[in-house]
């Protein structure tokens, strides 16, 4: 390293191609991946849709399984979280995370019990039809604090949207072995069956600390070792099928079924 | 391969590990190190980096201002690591889902810059591109022995294969919830670097 190269117009040059090669470097294979990526994150989301419908096991795994089995029986369909009403929109072009940093899309809930600070005033509901054509599952988008950070995931109901097929979370950052549980398909398989709300219409579904009894329709063991991510899939829960979540949609088609 | 280059790629690995000597990129290892599958990308990501900084800036060196030589080595780590990690999310999504802030802390990680300003900077590209190498093995070594104990026997398995059956599971082993946390990586790691000294007392510093 000798001093001859040390002018300043030489290091100011060097320093600019070295930024220039690098940016180019950077911007050409985040390009060139993006169409890859944009694959992989719909795979996922279409994977996770699948497996809260219980589809996902009628299905080998591969990615075109996946893709062939979604096409065919899903049907996502916006819908308006205050009214209930489907509304037109192209549930594609949807990002839950985007809307909800929008104040001109999304809104503070009047109890934000589920800690997410702000609501999507929309949101996208999944129809899963069988072969002949009739609604199944519907698979509905949930998202709550748990104890580190915000918990994707999805509830799949059964046709009297009452009944749950499945709980199903796709993004957390909970504890390894403890609130990471949720992911344990032993936990999983706690849900199908469990009524969201008893006959009164209130949400009645919750995780019970020291294990649910037998025979409680709404309860499901609690999470050991993870009291708070416990009791922040409670409340989650009982946000998204409170008023300010799926109940008017819900109360809605209850009744008629949704087709 | 000459043997310059096969003792930069051996060394690191026992006798100048990264880890375990000069004790560097330890908060890394500590992150990443709950499984072992975690721990092979992370390891993977790693060795790609060093080696292209370090081949980059060899490549370079010679004209490399030394006023500005640690920020230009920082551009080329830093555009590397967000590269790997472009990759990862287009290759292998669900690992990049769990590893994606530990792959961008990769710039943070003492060991890559350290090899681009103690080696790269004075050899030539071939030999560095080696130590690069060497030096990111040594450290997915010692990730691997952590990753190893601390998802055996905090999860009961081993790249996700129960080894253990777990007592949630209907198994009989009680999983250790010390080494499910992060900071359990700081024992690990404490016992192999004592290993490694037993083994190979020259290492162990003199008062």
């Amino acid at each position: 390293m000798s001093s001859n190269k040390e002018t300043f117009g030489k290091t100011v040059g060097f320093v600019f191609i070295v930024c220039l090669v690098c940016a180019a470097l950077v911007s050409v294979s985040a390009i060139q991946l993006k169409p890859l990526q944009v694959e992989n994150k719909l795979l996922d989301q279409q994977t996770k849709i699948l497996e809260a419908s219980g589809l996902l096991a009628t299905t080998d795994g591969s990615s075109k399984a996946i893709k062939a089995t979604f096409a065919k029986l899903v049907d996502a369909k916006m819908i308006d979280l205050d009214s209930g009403d489907f509304i037109e929109g192209n549930p594609e072009l949807f990002d839950e995370r985007r809307n909800s940093r929008d104040v001109t899309k999304s809104d503070k809930p009047k109890d934000d019990i589920a800690g997410i600070n702000r609501r999507s005033k929309d949101a996208v509901v999944y129809l899963v039809r069988n072969e002949a054509g009739k609604v199944e599952t519907v698979v509905l988008p949930i998202v709550g604090s748990g104890l580190w950070d915000l918990m994707y995931g999805y509830v799949g109901l059964e046709a009297d949207l009452n009944t749950v097929r499945s709980v199903v979370y796709s993004d957390h950052k909970e504890t390894p072995g403890l609130g990471a549980e949720v992911m344990n398909p032993k936990w999983k398989a706690l849900w199908p069956g469990k009524k969201i709300y008893n006959g009164a219409g209130e949400v009645k579904a919750s995780l019970v600390k020291g294990g649910a009894k037998s025979g409680d329709i709404h309860g499901v063991d609690a999470l050991s070792g993870a009291t708070l991510t416990s009791n922040g899939v409670t409340r989650t829960l009982q946000f998204w099928f409170g008023e300010e979540g799926y109940a008017p949609f819900i109360a809605k088609y209850r009744a008629g079924g949704v087709n | 391969m000459s043997s310059e280059a096969k003792k930069v790629l051996t060394q690191p690995i026992v006798d100048n590990n990264p880890i375990a000597l000069q004790v560097l990129g330890i908060c890394s290892a500590l992150a990443v190190t709950s499984s072992m599958a975690n721990a092979l990308v992370m390891t993977l990501a790693v060795v790609l980096v060093t080696a292209f900084s370090n081949l980059f800036i060899s490549i370079i060196r010679n004209h490399i201002p030394s006023s500005v030589r640690i920020i230009v080595q920082m551009a080329i780590i830093a555009s590397l690591v967000i590269v790997v990690d472009q990759v990862l999310k287009a290759f292998s999504y669900q690992l990049s889902k769990e590893l994606s802030v530990f792959v961008g802390l990769i710039i943070t990680n003492c060991i890559v810059m350290g090899r681009a300003e103690a080696f790269a900077m004075k050899e030539k590209p071939g030999v560095s591109f080696w130590d690069g190498v060497g030096n990111g093995l040594g450290y997915g070594f010692i990730l691997m022995t952590v990753a190893f104990f601390r998802e055996l026997f905090g999860f009961g398995t081993l790249f996700g294969i129960e080894i253990l059956p777990l007592i949630q599971n209907d198994g009989w082993y009680q999983a250790n919830g010390l080494l499910v946390l992060p900071f359990s990586s700081f024992f690990i790691i404490g016992f192999i670097i004592w290993a490694i000294r037993q083994w190979k007392p020259e290492q162990v510093e003199k008062d």
